[in-house]
């Protein structure tokens, strides 16, 4: 590739001829991650109050070893070292986690509002040397397509999880079918977390995208526009679903502490 | 009728300064009407480039307070007036004077870009037969009309200056539209990889943004171009299953 000389200086951090509030957006998303990992982190720290009647926090789902009756193997392992903190949401939660931190909108959101790369559109940058996601670290973002492998085992998953929070014990302990507000509130999170995983540029690219002659493959042209229509609104979804995500974990532990009540719809 | 304010930046590659000009506004007035009113009244020697005044042409295209913006599509109505408007050139290439820059680079990368190669014709007159389907999705890059504003915004050439190692926004959709043709057979993906550097694209998407013509880029050109690298480069399971696939048609 040729070289461009180009006379202006390099500008400074946040240099710009910009008149509009161009700051606004990188700090409210940057308000809106970190409130997040840090309530997901300390949820996550907890071990506690995950539960509540057939309601199982998403943090903690699927629960591989823990106390509540949701764990799938049983208590924490006797294995497990003394000295490390022990947590179900910990064995699980780098998934979901690893899904979020490679997505393509996050990426993009928080190059711009955690590293400042750039912080706004053209707004001056504070560091002058730039690898992008061609090296390491961040050429393992190419790892992304198998995390949306793991994602979509989870939202089946959590999909479970609502049908089991539809079975509640009566006084007698047998199991009858019910709708409460944590029932919906769970549905709720599997519908926006489908919207999120299912409309993700990965998926979008392997069901069909890839194909240049896409009609010759009708089912993955039927499965590729399905998944382009969640696309376009990708940035809306994933904030959604991660504002609901929290949120379910909030219901979840506030009625395993008595604070909220969970009211029987049906 | 009033009168807004027009901070212009004069000067050469050498350098040069701000100089402000009244401008008289009136209703549906754009950025260029402006800038050719203070160029006829005030500044007869004032540098731009300017054709179509119909965002047609991509000539016009110069940074309004801040935003690459062709000045031919900029509704006065739409920035304030109570201060005065700045009017800069593209940043991310030379000054040759004024607003008038030199955008040659983009043109010697497109050089380099493999060109189309189709298959061999379908039908014995030598045409070929294709679904609208699959020509549909890249009719939408077919709409640039190379006003390079998303290459100027691109903070990989605007701020790090690596023309060398990065063909930029307005390329990589070019790349998409061959590489996405149903007729097309050529092999990109290694360039795109390394001399033309996809993976330098931290899909920020200001170049969305700044499209004049609405291209997605981002969604629809650089992270499909992105994830056809990773097929062929980093994924390994997928990698396997193609050379399977292949076993299975042998």
């Amino acid at each position: 590739m040729t070289q461009v000389e180009l006379s202006p200086a390099p500008r400074r951090f946040g240099e710009t001829s910009r008149s509009d509030a161009w700051w606004a957006q990188p700090l409210a998303v940057f308000s809106g991650l970190s409130a997040f990992v840090v309530y997901s982190t300390w949820a996550a720290f907890q071990g506690t109050h995950y539960h509540f009647g057939p309601y199982l926090s998403p943090f903690y789902s699927p629960e591989l070893f823990g106390d509540s009756p949701h764990a799938l193997f049983g208590p924490k392992p006797g294995l497990w070292p003394s000295w490390l903190p022990f947590s179900p949401a910990l064995l699980i939660l780098w998934i979901p986690a690893g899904f979020r931190t490679t997505c393509y909108y996050y990426r993009g959101a928080y190059y711009k509002s955690f590293w400042a790369d750039p912080v706004a559109c053209a707004v001056g940058e504070p560091r002058k040397s730039y690898l992008g996601e061609n090296s390491l670290p961040l050429i393992l973002q190419n790892v992304h397509r198998y995390f949306l492998y793991l994602a979509l085992v989870f939202l089946l998953v959590l999909a479970h999880d609502v049908w089991k929070a539809l079975w509640f014990a009566d006084a007698a302990g047998k199991m009858t079918f019910g709708i409460g507000v944590g029932t919906l509130v769970l549905a709720v999170n599997v519908v926006l977390l489908g919207g999120y995983t299912i409309g993700c540029h990965s998926l979008r690219h392997l069901v069909g995208g890839g194909l240049d002659e896409i009609s010759c493959a009708p089912t993955c042209a039927n499965a590729w526009r399905c998944v382009s229509c969640l696309n376009r609104r990708h940035m809306l979804w994933a904030w959604m679903s991660l504002f609901w995500v929290g949120f379910s974990d909030v219901y979840v532990r506030l009625c395993a502490l008595g604070v909220w009540h969970d009211l029987r719809i049906v | 009728m009033s009168t807004a304010t027009f901070r212009i930046w004069r000067g050469d590659a050498q350098g040069g300064e701000f100089r402000e000009y009244p401008a008289e506004v009136s209703e549906g007035m754009v950025v260029l009407d402006a800038l050719l009113q203070i160029q006829a009244r005030h500044a007869n020697d004032l540098a731009c480039r300017w054709n179509c005044k119909a965002g047609k042409c991509g000539s016009c295209s110069a940074e309004v307070n801040g935003i690459p913006r062709l000045m031919c599509m900029t509704r006065l109505s739409q920035i304030p007036l109570d201060q005065p408007v700045t009017i800069e050139p593209l940043k991310a290439f030379p000054v040759v004077r004024d607003l008038a820059t030199d955008l040659s680079w983009n043109y010697r990368v497109k050089k380099k870009i493999k060109p189309f190669k189709p298959r061999p014709p379908d039908a014995a007159d030598g045409t070929w037969r294709m679904a609208q389907e699959d020509v549909d999705r890249v009719q939408e890059f077919r709409k640039c009309i190379e006003c390079f504003l998303c290459q100027d915004v691109c903070h990989v050439l605007r701020e790090h200056h690596q023309h060398e190692k990065f063909i930029g926004p307005r390329f990589l959709v070019y790349t998409a539209a061959l590489e996405m043709h149903p007729l097309d057979t050529e092999d990109r993906l290694p360039e795109l990889k390394q001399a033309h550097g996809v993976g330098l694209c931290n899909i920020t998407k200001c170049c969305t943004k700044v499209c004049p013509e609405d291209i997605t880029i981002t969604d629809n050109a650089i992270i499909p171009l992105k994830e056809r690298v990773v097929d062929e480069f980093y994924d390994p399971l997928g990698w396997l299953a193609k050379q399977a696939r292949n076993a299975l048609k042998r």
